[in-house]
């Protein structure tokens, strides 16, 4: 008897040891791939590092120079504005039908057909590469463009809307591209949420004659809630590091007025020069806002509060 | 067989070039400098290819070529004497192989690959070394002026070898000190291309002589643009068309001691092209390139002309597609308000190359060696950068361009060619140019006042370069 305790004893200790030779790995890569780079931007951000034309100037300390540089010309406020502005404007129709088509298919009276096609069909747009899909926007909504002359045709417009001359029109592009690319990622997200909340409860619910709004409200969405808040923030990160959308469809130049320039495009104006300096310190403050940005999310939606 | 042709063929090249560089050490002084850095590699071949080793023996086995396309390739591949194209990157010189590095030049992808090879060119392996490589005009001075450049007369070429190039396609590429360090094969001179029948609806006559009146300079270009209007026609496709045109003929340099500043003929270009866009005289405010740009190419469309130079004429203007005014010869050519040029390719040799007599050779058939230069432009329709050889194919009557009806507009472009001057280009143009007109198209659209607009370039520049202020 005595033997045996000891035996297992010595099996758990030899087991915790293979627990963390299995995480040697993840590790490894981690530190490899993300800790040093992210402790080498904020080193090289304090230093002025760049090249022009073949002659590499620095690095040469400068202390918060190029925090002051970043803070003082006003436009990383602008860019940061025009991201989120995108984001949002992405965001909302995003959720807004992604929950609507995650209630449908997971609601089992409607006994939709052909459900496994439709999934498949909204999440295509998220598999060709954003860059294939925003050549295909450019020149779908060029200013002599097929939708233009289709409005045209239809009398709708006098003349060809020049969207990407027009603030509004280039932003909307962005975000409905962002919103087609990104609603079926989402979709099945909350399906899997939907599908997870017990049926008895649904059930329950159907038995003391609820609407489906109702049942929608007030089961749903409380008990989604955590996958919700998921989708916000995996959402918003990306969101923050919107690039190739805006950045392929305005040639990289995030015009008209530059309302269309992302941080990370500006972050890539940057790197024309190989400016190691002031894209360090770019990031650094890109990296702040995104941690604000999430905790205020995580906050204002109480679950930091150990809500069950 | 070929390769004992191949031999004679080098070895008369040499021959000549010591002729030619009769008297100038300099012709001499690096070929022996070479020969002994790589004699133990020499031996062996040298003693089997005697005298002819000029290209292939004494030096590197390996010619590294880098560029953006594939038109110096088939420039070489059909012009230069002994070129035997293996596959589609390699090719053959003797026995050297010559592999060609090609980076298309969008988002600056070919000129970063180029700045990371010349930076470690000095550690690199003989077989890795850039030998060679080419640049256009609105970059030049960025490699020109820097040591990675050898500068011809190190090469052994000397300054009367090159007398018949035009005077600009060495202005280029000439640095901040005087010394010459590349060549080009091609001129660019630009000339104004307008529709013969838009010329005789509008004016009543097609004649290259007549029209030329109407658009003399900019004050009878700006009431020939209302005349046109009126018609129902534009002038130009985009308020960039004529962008070249002002900016080719500045009188201050983009940069002045760090600061960057904008010169008046610029300014000018943005006040003449936003009234001119605002009257309804220019079609639109697109980038060159852009599908709405060159719509202006096919028949249905109403725009009047373009600017450009002969490869633009020849291979821009979509004339091989039906339907369009040049497939049908329904352009003409005058020589504009203002001379300019655009494009054009210049040959480097790269400093620390192991094949220097190669790249020499290079660069004298291709860009001073008059037959070749002639069959150029037989071939492939370029202006050439030879004077004697333009000048005999403008006074060919024989010589017609399809695309413009018919008409020799070689004779233009010789003048176009002398015209031109650079004396105020600057390491930052190519970055300047194009921020500056990204940043107007703002204010061309109404969505940014002019000051808005010159806010948006000065940032973007100085995105581009840090040590720069305004």
């Amino acid at each position: 008897m005595k033997q045996k305790a000891g035996r297992g004893n010595s099996k758990a200790v030899s087991y915790n040891k293979w627990g963390y030779i299995f995480l040697i790995p993840f590790f490894a890569v981690f530190i490899v791939f993300q800790f040093v780079p992210l402790v080498s931007t904020v080193y090289n951000s304090f230093f002025e590092n760049y090249r022009s034309g073949l002659i590499q100037v620095g690095p040469n300390f400068i202390g918060l120079e190029n925090y002051k540089t970043l803070f003082t010309n006003g436009e990383l406020l602008t860019y940061t504005k025009n991201t989120l502005i995108m984001w949002v404007m992405g965001f909302i129709p995003q959720i807004i039908v992604s929950l609507l088509l995650a209630s449908w298919f997971s609601d089992q009276r409607l006994r939709l057909k052909a459900t496994s096609f439709f999934k498949t069909v909204i999440y295509l747009p998220n598999l060709i590469m954003a860059s294939a899909f925003a050549m295909l926007f450019y020149t779908l909504f060029a200013d002599g463009g097929p939708i233009n002359l289709i409005l045209m045709q239809l009398g709708i417009l006098q003349e060809p809307f020049k969207f990407f001359s027009s603030i509004w029109g280039s932003r909307s592009l962005v975000a409905l591209m962002n919103f087609l690319m990104w609603f079926g990622n989402t979709t099945i997200l909350l399906m899997a949420g939907m599908m997870g909340i017990d049926p008895a409860l649904f059930e329950a619910a159907e038995v003391d004659g609820a609407t489906s709004t109702q049942v929608f409200w007030k089961i749903t969405l409380p008990l989604l809630k955590p996958i919700l808040l998921y989708v916000m923030i995996t959402s918003l990160i990306g969101g923050l590091q919107m690039f190739d959308v805006p950045q392929i469809l305005t040639n990289g130049k995030g015009e008209p007025v530059r309302s269309t320039m992302t941080l990370i495009m500006y972050l890539n104006n940057h790197l024309y020069s190989k400016n190691y300096g002031l894209g360090g310190a770019l990031s650094v403050c890109l990296f702040i806002i995104t941690a604000i940005l999430s905790l205020i999310i995580f906050k204002v939606s109480g679950n930091d509060k150990k809500a069950r | 067989m070929k390769k004992r042709v191949l031999s004679a063929l080098l070895s008369t090249a040499m021959v000549m070039g010591l002729l030619a560089g009769c008297g100038s050490s300099a012709a001499d002084a690096p070929a022996a400098d070479t020969s002994a850095g790589t004699e133990a590699a020499a031996t062996t071949e040298a003693a089997s290819d005697e005298g002819a080793a000029v290209a292939a023996g004494d030096e590197g086995s390996v010619f590294n070529i880098y560029c953006w396309n594939e038109e110096f390739k088939s420039r070489l591949t059909d012009h230069y004497p002994g070129y035997e194209e293996v596959d589609g990157t390699t090719g053959k010189i003797g026995d050297v192989t010559v592999k060609w590095n090609i980076t298309p030049s969008k988002d600056n992808a070919y000129q970063n690959n180029l700045d990371e090879h010349l930076l470690t060119q000095a550690d690199a392996a003989a077989d890795d070394k850039i030998d060679l490589f080419l640049i256009e005009a609105d970059y030049a001075l960025k490699y020109v002026d820097t040591e990675y450049t050898m500068s011809l007369a190190d090469l052994g070429i000397t300054d009367e070898q090159l007398v018949n190039q035009y005077q600009y396609t060495k202005d280029v590429v000439t640095d901040s000190n005087g010394n010459l360090k590349g060549a080009s094969w091609q001129g660019c001179p630009g000339v104004l291309i307008y529709r013969r029948d838009i010329a005789k609806e509008v004016f009543g006559t097609d004649d290259p002589a007549e029209v030329q009146k109407k658009v003399a300079d900019w004050d009878t270009y700006k009431a020939t643009a209302q005349e046109v209007k009126d018609a129902g026609y534009y002038m130009t496709s985009s308020v960039n068309d004529t962008y070249r045109t002002y900016s080719n003929n500045v009188t201050s340099k983009w940069v002045v001691d760090g600061k960057i500043n904008i010169d008046d003929n610029i300014m000018k270009w943005v006040e003449d092209s936003k009234t001119m866009y605002d009257a309804g005289q220019i079609a639109n405010t697109t980038e060159l390139w852009s599908d709405d740009w060159s719509k202006g190419f096919f028949q249905d469309a109403k725009v009047f002309c373009y600017f450009g130079p002969a490869w633009f004429i020849d291979f821009s203007m979509a004339a091989d597609t039906e339907g369009s005014v040049a497939n049908a010869g329904g352009w003409a050519a005058t020589e504009g308000p203002q001379g300019f040029f655009w494009g054009g390719t210049w040959i480097c040799g790269a400093t620390g190359t192991d094949n220097p007599s190669l790249v020499k050779d290079i660069m004298l058939k291709l860009t001073t060696d008059e037959t070749i230069m002639t069959d150029i432009v037989k071939a492939d329709n370029d202006f050439v950068n030879n004077k004697p050889a333009m000048a005999a194919m403008a006074a060919d009557t024989n010589y017609k361009s399809a695309v413009l009806g018919g008409q020799n507009p070689l004779r233009m472009f010789c003048t176009g060619a002398e015209s031109v001057d650079l004396s105020n280009q600057g390491a930052y143009d190519q970055g300047c140019n194009e921020s500056f007109q990204n940043a107007m198209k703002n204010y061309f659209d109404g969505n940014a006042t002019l000051d808005e607009s010159l806010e948006i370039f000065y940032s973007s520049v100085e995105e581009k370069y840090p040590e720069l202020s305004h």
